[in-house]
């Protein structure tokens, strides 16, 4: 009998009132990947974009030849800057709803994500954040104040009140300027690294999207010339399984790996589990290493979760289940790390209550501090001349005509 | 007769027109099961099935791209993109190939193409969801540009877009959506229930592509407009107690050059206001127009009020927008010249 061709439509595992399903999910036990040597030739790793490397076991143990051997107190660190990222999201979350902020994008569930890899990386790396990598701040030492006046476009505010909330950067950080439009970070990362090639320095460079974001054609264009020129960069997509409301086969998901498409350009891709601690600093280890010695460069797909909503503008409950985050086969970063540092004897419930409590107030201090520099609807404001600023790094003529007719405009 | 936002009459006008054509498809980032992130495309894959109504992977690029592919196949595709500021990536298939394939295959070749994308600024959305990139599109030849700014053009003009033979991009003007916004942030919102252009008739219609709107008669000075700035320009007539002739363009491509120099010759005045940047804006193509046809009939300088020529700032947002009080200030100059 003769089939007529029919579109498939990728199937979302549940429906909002359904009960998760997490049955797509292909996993491997924690142990179980290989770990071939840094130099190895991408054409003989392709099992790496295939299986899931882990390196926490459900007994909280850290087990195979993944695991990193940090010592404790990094772990301990890890956690810290991870539960720092949470809370601070909550917080900032919070003061969206009061309406102290427009607009705010939380990476719940993702916190291993930015704050394991960028502990894995050297300071003079350069990365490529999007919008949800508020780790990679907190990792590099940024104060939580200078933030929350981004958030507030406030007086402080280092993009002088001309990005949305959460579209940080950090020049002396070595953290690229965040745009709001997808993906365009991806080539411009794998530019910088092959900057760094010309020139003979040893940075590497790093970027980040999301799994929806590799359906742009810049993903496609930054992964043809990282793996022509062998650049020196860790491409990051960080499978938090949504695109707003569509899942995660609407991006190709469902018949490969984002991190198979490595191995389609030639070069490596490894799939982790991106909720182990861990396993995400050992798998950016070893690329950060492939890269800066010349092996070139590696697609790392982080299997992780989305669990809260897009942004303060979307509401999930519209298109999947309420409680799908805790029915997660991968757990949450930050209660699996606790239990490992626990199951170390490093750590302990009273001691992570006391910690949570004294991150709690270091950002609520710096909460009360960053408001004193204006919000968007009290106290200081920025000087409006600085919006005609910048465009150009001379301002020409008819902007400063402008900036006149808006003095004149609003009273001079 | 029914009562509509802008939202609704926009579905109302996909919805009638996936019901009459079964060759109409849309398709876009989240138009499907969550029915778009604005709502326009609610219930619609409901209706007539994941066929029909397609969630995209994001990628405008492609997303355009398959459109053109379908619409060459027979199909009438209706694109989302989802914030017109997010629609670079599509412009090499929209300006290269969806505006040129009628011409360079003599007419064999064509994909009727409707690209709707929420435009304009007003609700806090930054650089990245403000922009009005309207003047571009209109550089281009072959395409048709359309911008309504009230729920009865917005559905009349999006089921004439969706049964052209020629591509559109439509853009929707997001602070209008709920209601008519006057450029006075401080004031309660207004919604569409409190305007005549809220009534919407419930079965199919048309507004002309191409056909501009006098929503205002008057003889003091005619205000050419379009989208969220036709309101700012009638309150800020009305404060100042100028009798304008104001006229809402609703399309850009093609231009209804006859109504727009009939007003001014009657006038002898002119002010052109739009959201976007001033510099190469749409503004510029007007006033050049005007010049030509009207020159001898007019008895001031043509005004331009129109955005900044900078990006759209987060912390500046009623600073950048071209408020009443900077149509007043071109009006003003406009009515005042000798």
């Amino acid at each position: 009998m003769p089939r007529k061709s029919r579109l498939h439509i990728p199937r979302h595992h549940s429906r909002p009132g359904e009960e998760p399903d997490f049955s797509y999910l292909e996993t491997s036990p924690a142990g179980a990947v290989a770990r071939p040597d840094v130099n190895a030739r991408a054409r003989d790793i392709g099992n790496l974009a295939v299986e899931l490397v882990r390196v926490l076991d459900d007994d909280h143990q850290a087990v195979g030849p993944w695991h990193p051997h940090l010592d404790p107190q990094e772990l301990q660190v890890g956690l810290r800057h991870m539960l720092l990222t949470r809370i601070f999201d909550e917080r900032m979350q919070r003061a969206q709803r009061q309406g102290k902020i427009s607009f705010y994008m939380r990476s719940f569930g993702e916190e291993a994500v930015s704050v394991a890899q960028c502990m894995a990386l050297r300071p003079r790396d350069m990365l490529f954040p999007s919008y949800r990598n508020q780790g990679l701040y907190i990792v590099r030492g940024r104060a939580l104040v200078d933030l929350m006046c981004q958030l507030l476009s406030n007086t402080r505010d280092m993009c002088k009140g001309r990005q949305l909330p959460v579209m940080y950067h950090w020049a002396d950080g070595r953290i690229f300027s965040i745009s709001g439009n997808l993906t365009t970070q991806f080539p411009q990362a794998v530019g910088w690294a092959m900057a760094a090639a010309i020139k003979g320095e040893d940075d590497i460079g790093v970027s980040w999207i999301g799994e929806g974001s590799s359906a742009e054609a810049d993903f496609h264009h930054a992964m043809l010339f990282a793996s022509v020129y062998m650049a020196p960069v860790i491409l990051n997509v960080v499978n938090n399984q949504w695109a707003i409301s569509t899942f995660q086969g609407f991006a190709g998901g469902e018949q490969r790996s984002f991190a198979a498409r490595g191995p389609g350009y030639g070069m490596a891709g490894i799939r982790v589990d991106g909720n182990d601690f861990l396993a995400v600093h050992a798998v950016t280890q070893w690329a950060a290493e492939r890269a800066r010695t010349g092996a070139g460069p590696t697609l790392i797909e982080h299997v992780t979760y989305r669990g809260a909503a897009h942004s303060t503008s979307d509401d999930p409950a519209r298109y999947r289940p309420k409680d799908d985050y805790e029915k997660w086969p991968l757990g949450d970063p930050v209660e699996r790390l606790k239990n490992h540092l626990i199951a170390l004897g490093e750590w302990s419930e009273e001691r992570h209550a006391a910690l949570y409590k004294e991150l709690e107030q270091h950002v609520s201090e710096s909460w009360k501090e960053a408001v004193q520099y204006g919000t968007l609807s009290d106290g200081p404001r920025l000087n409006r001349d600085l919006m005609f600023q910048d465009v150009f790094k001379e301002m020409p003529e008819h902007l400063r005509k402008q900036r006149e007719q808006l003095r004149a405009e609003q009273g001079g | 007769m029914a009562q509509m936002n802008m939202i609704q009459a926009l579905n109302s006008a996909m919805d009638i027109m996936l019901a009459r054509d079964p060759n109409v498809v849309v398709l876009g980032e989240d138009v499907g099961y969550f029915g778009g992130v604005f709502r326009v495309t609610d219930g619609l894959q409901r209706k007539y099935g994941e066929h029909r109504v397609l969630d995209t992977p994001i990628a405008e690029g492609a997303i355009v791209g398959a459109a053109i592919g379908m619409g060459v196949n027979g199909l009438r595709p209706v694109a989302e993109v989802q914030f017109a500021d997010y629609i670079y990536p599509a412009c090499d298939q929209i300006f290269s190939e969806l505006a040129r394939l009628r011409y360079r295959s003599s007419g064999d070749f064509w994909a009727p193409v409707t690209i709707r994308t929420p435009c304009g600024g007003g609700i806090r959305g930054g650089q990245t969801h403000s922009q009005s990139p309207e003047a571009i599109f209109t550089h281009v030849c072959g395409i048709k540009v359309v911008m309504p700014s009230n729920p009865y053009d917005a559905k009349g003009l999006l089921i004439a877009s969706i049964e052209d033979d020629d591509p559109v991009v439509f853009f929707e003007p997001k602070r209008l959506y709920n209601g008519p916004f006057d450029g006075d942030a401080n004031k309660p919102a207004v919604p569409w229930s409190t305007h005549a252009k809220g009534e919407v008739p419930d079965g199919y219609y048309t507004v002309p592509i191409g056909k501009a709107e006098i929503v205002r008669k008057g003889s003091a000075v005619t205000i050419v407009t379009y989208g969220t700035m036709v309101y700012v320009c009638e309150a800020a007539a009305k404060a100042l107690g100028i009798d304008a002739e104001i006229i809402d363009l609703r399309s850009m491509v093609p231009l209804d050059v006859d109504t727009i120099c009939t007003s001014v010759r009657k006038t002898g005045r002119c002010l052109i206001a739009h959201e976007a940047t001033r510099f190469s804006g749409f503004g510029a193509e007007l006033s050049a127009t005007i010049q030509e046809e009207c020159f001898w009939d007019l008895e001031a300088p043509i005004q331009r009020v129109a955005g900044w020529d900078t990006p759209y700032p987060h912390a500046f947002e009623w600073e950048y927008f071209p408020g009443q009080q900077r149509v007043a200030i071109g009006l003003k100059a406009v009515v005042e010249a000798a």
